[in-house]
């Protein structure tokens, strides 16, 4: 189809495209002027911004590390930029599927536990940095990848429990997830920041960030469990018992028959509950965790600048927009190629 | 804060679970000096950044009253301001974490109230009086409330901020017109796009609201609206009375070096004052740091690291921040204000 016959084809995409266009002509101009014409860019405090009736650009420059870093130490921030760049670097490792494997896991062990080592330090050399001191998106993306990392094995552990045909496994499960399920984020984190430890024994702590990690996980491992179900519902049950027929184990059968069958099934509605738990993780701001966005607002309050909160959260906007876009291409492509065998 | 919503709420139900197990720290906590000698630093809550009072500044170093507060307890103890950490937490979380050792102390804006205090809490002396106040645009010429006949108010719905308008326009007949909003950005934006006369809230959010948010700070008032006060209290928890001592003490340093005018500027040249109450006061006759089992010089040390009360006020939330809020209730007793001196003796 050209472009004209798109745009104009019909009456109802000729008025779509006529109002969609007016909308553009009446605000494109003013965002223009707002974002790039009348803003500041640069300057050292904010006095040229309080001036400027534009966009206040310069605060984000200031701001960067602040917004970034929290309030890890300035002079030691190398390292949770290290630790970010290795992060990253095993997130990018593990998308092509030829990487898939046993290594992977070693990978991914040394590399959390590395991550840790730079954050904390205490040793080889290294200042201590409490995690009450760690800040911004490094606390954004370990709490991410540990609510995934650890709650999808998790939660497909519980599904399969839930379809046991073993009475203690099927209730423990059901009663796990449905529990779960049942409160709301926010409570849970509240439960486990604030009840938690007046629960534990005298002198005994568990970190804060530690515990809100915990909180995620269970609650991303709760919803996994249920999609992952439901793709092992889609399966005919001839194919486990064709497997178990030809020998393989239980485990063998779910590892290498069931489970790559009903994963591939789930891919849309799994990408789903990734990405909302990627941004679920700003919720750890009403527990006192410093991440990307608790940094952004914390930078907001420096009566030095007049308060450009629209600039901070556009910055921040983009940021999660990038992570999540990337995490839904990458589930197209996964799509497309479980598709390969039987697309026309 | 005084909004009621469920923050709040969460905090009462944490302080009442937390004063169960209040009873089971008392055995530990008589060491706490010990512990925070033996650790090398004191472990202060501080907020998610309530600026003036406790938030990283851009090199992410903390700032405030409150944060200089924590830092006293530290020069007294350590001698070295730097000697102190903090543990930023939201206003629910803040009393669990004194009361489960998370944190040794709280100087981080919390009302001194009866419950709180009852359940499993020691309240130092305040360090900060609170107050609803009223901005203001210059060019109306309002002093004080009594002027504000037909003025209309932006306020948020469910804070406490509700009832003292309608009070203050029952006691004074002032017809006050309140226009409500449902949360502070959109109040505080109403406001300063002229949508109503004043804006009602606590002083120093206020102060900051003018601080960041309007073009030429100076075109705007801050007049004080109800008379009531809220004392902001730095606490302790049960059963250790000995740093519940140093915590109070070497608060009241900053108030006292105020009153008998110490500074962190003349503070070496008053080391030769012949007026006996300030050579107690820096040790040079020796026995209160004795007394609390400090070092002799430790009012010298606090004042020398980071100056007195006044000081402190003006560099982080008075006229020398950006904040420029008044002293006003948090004036010396001497000036009107409520920051009473005790005897060093």
């Amino acid at each position: 189809m050209s472009p004209l016959s798109v745009l104009f084809g019909s009456l109802g995409s000729a008025v779509l495209t006529i109002a969609l266009g007016a909308v553009l002509i009446l605000v494109l101009p003013r965002i223009i002027q707002w974002g790039v014409i009348d803003s500041v860019w640069s300057a050292n405090d904010g006095a040229a911004c309080r001036e400027a009736t534009g966009a206040c650009w310069a605060f984000l420059r200031a701001k960067f590390r602040q917004i970034t870093f929290g309030i890890y130490p300035p002079d030691q921030q190398w390292r949770p930029f290290l630790a970010m760049i290795l992060l990253f670097a095993c997130i990018l490792w593990s998308l092509p599927p030829r990487n898939w494997g046993r290594s992977l896991l070693v990978l991914w062990a040394t590399a959390i536990a590395a991550f840790l080592i730079l954050m904390q330090g205490g040793m080889f050399g290294l200042a201590l940095v409490p995690s009450a001191y760690w800040g911004g998106l490094p606390v954004t993306l370990i709490l991410a990848v540990s609510a995934l990392g650890i709650g999808f094995p998790l939660g497909i552990v519980l599904a399969l429990g839930r379809r046991s045909a073993m009475a203690v496994p099927r209730i423990l499960s059901t009663g796990l997830i449905e529990i779960i399920r049942g409160l709301p984020l926010v409570s849970l984190l509240f439960m486990s920041s604030i009840m938690l430890p007046i629960m534990l024994p005298d002198g005994m702590a568990i970190d804060k960030l530690a515990r809100a990690g915990v909180a995620l996980t269970i609650f991303s491992a709760a919803y996994l469990a249920e999609i992952v179900r439901g793709g092992l519902q889609a399966v005919p049950a001839g194919q486990e018992e064709a497997s178990r027929a030809l020998g393989l184990s239980w485990g063998q059968a779910m590892r290498l028959v069931v489970l790559p069958q009903a994963l591939q099934k789930v891919i849309p509605p799994l990408t789903n509950t990734i990405i909302v738990m990627v941004k679920n993780t700003a919720l750890v701001l009403v527990v006192g965790l410093f991440d990307l966005l608790s940094s952004g607002k914390a930078a907001l309050t420096d009566p030095a600048w007049p308060s450009p909160f629209t600039e901070t959260y556009l910055f921040i906007a983009a940021i999660y927009f990038v992570m999540c876009f990337g995490i839904s291409r990458y589930s197209a492509f996964l799509e497309r190629r479980a598709s390969i065998g039987t697309a026309r | 804060m005084k909004f009621l919503n469920s923050a709040r709420n969460w905090a009462a139900c944490a302080a009442a679970v937390g004063s169960l197990t209040a009873m089971a720290t008392a055995a530990h906590a008589q060491q706490t000096v010990e512990q925070i000698k033996q650790r090398g630093f004191v472990i202060c809550g501080a907020s998610q950044g309530n600026v003036g009072f406790s938030a990283p500044d851009q090199s992410g170093a903390w700032k405030g009253l409150d944060v200089d507060t924590c830092r006293a307890i530290a020069v007294a103890i350590f001698g070295d301001k730097e000697k102190a950490r903090f543990v930023p937490l939201s206003g629910s979380q803040r009393l669990t974490a004194l009361q489960t050792g998370e944190i040794d102390v709280l100087p981080r804006t919390t009302t001194w109230t009866l419950r709180r205090d009852a359940n499993g809490l020691n309240f130092s002396f305040p360090n900060y009086y609170e107050y609803d106040a009223f901005l203001l645009p210059k060019k109306l010429g309002v002093t004080e409330t009594k002027q504000m006949k037909g003025a209309s108010v932006c306020l948020q719905t469910g804070s406490t901020t509700e009832v003292t308008v309608a009070d203050l326009s029952r006691e004074f007949k002032l017809d006050l017109k309140p226009i409500l909003f449902d949360n502070v950005p959109a109040t505080r934006q109403a406001f300063f796009g002229g949508r109503c006369d004043a804006l009602i809230s606590d002083a120093s959010a206020l102060a900051t609201a003018r601080a960041t948010q309007t073009k030429n700070p100076d075109d705007y008032v801050i007049v004080p609206a109800s008379g009531h006060y809220e004392a902001l209290a730095p606490s302790v928890r049960h059963g250790d009375d000995r740093f519940y001592d140093i915590v109070k003490w070497s608060f009241q340093v900053l108030i006292a070096a105020e009153d008998l005018g110490v500074t962190q500027a003349n503070v070496d040249d008053q080391l030769k004052s012949n007026d006996p109450r300030v050579q107690r006061f820096l040790g040079v006759e020796p026995g209160n740091g004795q007394a609390l089992g400090l070092d002799e010089k430790w009012a010298y040390n606090i004042i020398k690291q980071l100056g007195n009360y006044g000081e402190i006020f003006d560099k982080h939330i008075g006229q020398n921040s950006p904040i420029k809020l008044d002293r006003g209730p948090n004036k010396l007793h001497k000036d009107g204000g409520l920051m009473f001196p005790l005897v060093f003796n």
